[in-house]
């Protein structure tokens, strides 16, 4: 008996040091250098740059769990986004209160997520029969459609304008909007999906789901339902595309009908392959050098000279850069380079593996 | 309609019904009849060589019976129960299994993770989110069914490095996940080497006795050394059924297989 208990906890103090080892330095480094970040950066850096890379990051990461494990390329992301924004307003608080009801935050959030998820489900039931292209199509469709109706309806969407005033709950008595409280709050929802999708890539769940990307006969063969398996694919990612929508709501204080409109439904499609689809940490490189670009391009094309309104230009030739030299994204680049150093005879032994 | 629905009356329907039976199914694609009035009864723990020249509708039978497509006309009875209108994961999930001809893997996987995958499909286990731990129920069932096949000492490559043979290997431990009561065998020897070919004999041979399978197969000296009963298939119909010995000393057989013929 003592024995095994001896080797049993000889194991998990094995498993404990070996996983802090296993994380390499330089993320140590990143994750240090993220958390004290409010240290020296300015106000406008935390809530603008970070605050809102870290929630496209989330939304695009929800496209990239379909997309990336699925081979789902879903383009209704933002729209669930969207939802769950449109959810806190009305069951929540907002400035327009014929609508909002004012429920309380534990009432209304979740709520909205569950609504972001069943809508995420009922997206992904009608699509999972078709593939590549068609789902493409039918996603974009559904988000058009969402958009237009909610532009359109006055009664629970307020048409045009939307809600203004939808705010966090000032709950611990933190200002949540606040540049550095709103800073860490989106950086632990942003560490908190990654690591979830992370874990789950290699659960069996997630083993099953790149199974089906694969080879969904072959996955039928072995007593999977496939088309079961698609659409819990899509409720989870609707989770983490909803948890994203109330954060962006919150950062913009306001919900209207563009939040979610054609446009910003690609840019989460752009951002996503930017970063790369191959892994989780991907569509937050990308959501990062997308916010970059929006945000300083305007200065940077009236320095050259050239109208600010530009700026999707830059964009768009950004997109292209990338995708031209690396269908992967930043990822398949920084693979590439690795692949690259490793080709050195002097490293060769260690690097092989790879 | 009457097909046993509690575990005890599908465990009943075991003891009495055959394990396969198939009656009057017809597959066909457009014009061309791949399968015409296919009759077929197999019984629990019977294992038959299904042999037959390119294009005879070996493949298509197999594929009729697994699901992966619906014959356009006939039934299929699984131990009793007609699963004519199943799909695919719901008669794998009764114990019927298979392997392809072409080897349909998950290359970017290791070979562990395969057959992992394979002991989730027929469990309870297929949504679990939690990671697999070091004792984990399925992930020990994994681990034999590698040793079953002798790749223990691969268990960790990658199955896009394994040799050909060794892919032939991993789809046969994979259609052995979890417990099943039939399985079909699509070429399983062909491109192996002939020491490959006496391993997979004795794979085969080395199976639960009340395990019966179909094998389609050319090699005649695999065939006939793993199976009790022979049917041989000729353009989408039976063409002739009976003992090994019937079928290799029968003259319209030899004809047609060592005559040369249309092949």
């Amino acid at each position: 008996m003592a024995l095994i208990e001896e080797t049993e906890a000889g194991e998990a103090d094995d498993r404990k040091v070996g996983w802090a080892e296993r994380v390499p330095v330089q993320y140590w480094v990143v994750i240090i250098l993220l958390l004290i970040m409010p240290a020296f950066a300015s106000d406008f850096t935390l809530f603008q740059i970070f605050g809102w890379s870290f929630i496209l990051g989330m939304i695009a990461l929800s496209l990239m769990f379909l997309a990336g494990y699925g081979g789902m390329v879903s383009l209704v992301q933002m729209t669930i986004a969207g939802l769950a924004g449109y959810m806190i307003a009305i069951f929540g608080d907002s400035a327009i209160t014929d609508i909002s009801q004012g429920w309380p935050w534990y009432v209304s959030i979740p709520i909205a997520l569950i609504i972001a998820m069943l809508f995420g489900s009922l997206v992904g039931w009608l699509s999972v029969r078709t593939e590549g292209i068609y789902t493409i199509m039918i996603t974009l469709a559904i988000a058009s459609a969402f958009f237009y109706f909610a532009r359109q309806n006055y009664v629970v969407f307020n048409g045009f304008s939307g809600f203004n005033g939808v705010l966090p709950p000032m709950l611990f008595g933190v200002d949540w909007r606040g540049s550095q409280a709103f800073y860490y709050l989106t950086l632990f929802w942003a560490c908190l999906s990654y690591l979830v999708v992370l874990y789950l890539s290699r659960s069996p769940f997630g083993l099953a789901l790149q199974g089906v990307r694969d080879n969904p006969r072959r996955m039928a063969a072995l007593g999977f339902n496939v088309n079961a398996h698609r659409v819990a694919a899509y409720a989870f990612a609707a989770l983490i595309a909803g948890i994203g929508g109330i954060l962006l709501t919150w950062q913009s204080a306001q919900i209207s009908p563009g939040t979610a409109g054609v446009g910003p439904v690609i840019d989460i499609l752009i951002i996503a392959v930017i970063g790369g689809l191959r892994h989780p940490i991907g569509p937050f490189i990308g959501a990062f050098i997308y916010v970059v670009l929006k945000t300083f391009s305007v200065d940077f094309l009236t320095a050259l000279g050239l109208g600010g309104e530009r700026f999707q230009l830059l964009i768009g030739i950004s997109f292209l850069v990338i995708v031209f030299w690396s269908p992967d994204g930043i990822l398949g680049l920084w693979e590439k380079w690795r692949r690259s150093r490793g080709k050195d005879p002097l490293r060769d032994a260690g690097e092989s593996k790879l | 309609m009457n097909a046993p629905t509690t575990v005890s009356e599908r465990l009943n329907a075991t003891g009495t019904a055959n394990a396969l039976e198939l009656r009057g199914v017809s597959k066909l694609f457009g014009a061309l009849a791949a399968l015409s009035d296919i009759n077929i009864t197999v019984r629990p723990g019977e294992r038959r060589a299904v042999l037959g020249s390119n294009g005879a509708g070996k493949t298509t039978l197999f594929n009729c019976i697994t699901g992966d497509f619906l014959p356009t006309s006939g039934s299929i009875r699984f131990f009793g129960e007609d699963i004519s209108e199943f799909p695919a994961h719901e008669r794998i999930r009764r114990g019927l299994r298979r392997t392809y001809q072409i080897s349909l893997l998950f290359t970017g996987l290791s070979v562990l993770d395969n057959v992992y995958l394979a002991c989730c499909g027929v469990s309870r286990g297929r949504f679990s989110l939690i990671r697999p731990r070091r004792n984990d129920a399925l992930m020990a069932s994994a681990e034999d069914l590698v040793r079953v096949v002798h790749m223990e000492d691969a268990k960790d490559t990658l199955v896009s490095e394994l040799s050909y043979g060794q892919q032939r290997q991993l789809e046969i431990a994979m259609a052995l996940s979890g417990a099943p009561r039939f399985i079909l065998f699509d070429e399983p020897a062909a491109g192996l080497s002939p020491t490959e070919r006496r391993e997979l004999v004795e794979i085969l041979t080395g199976l639960p006795s009340h395990m019966g399978f179909i094998i389609i197969e050319h090699d005649m000296d695999v065939a006939l050394r793993v199976a009790e009963s022979v049917t041989m298939m000729h353009n989408g119909r039976i063409f002739k059924e009976g003992k090994p010995a019937e079928i290799e000393e029968d003259p319209e057989v030899q004809a047609l297989y060592l005559g040369g013929g249309d092949g």
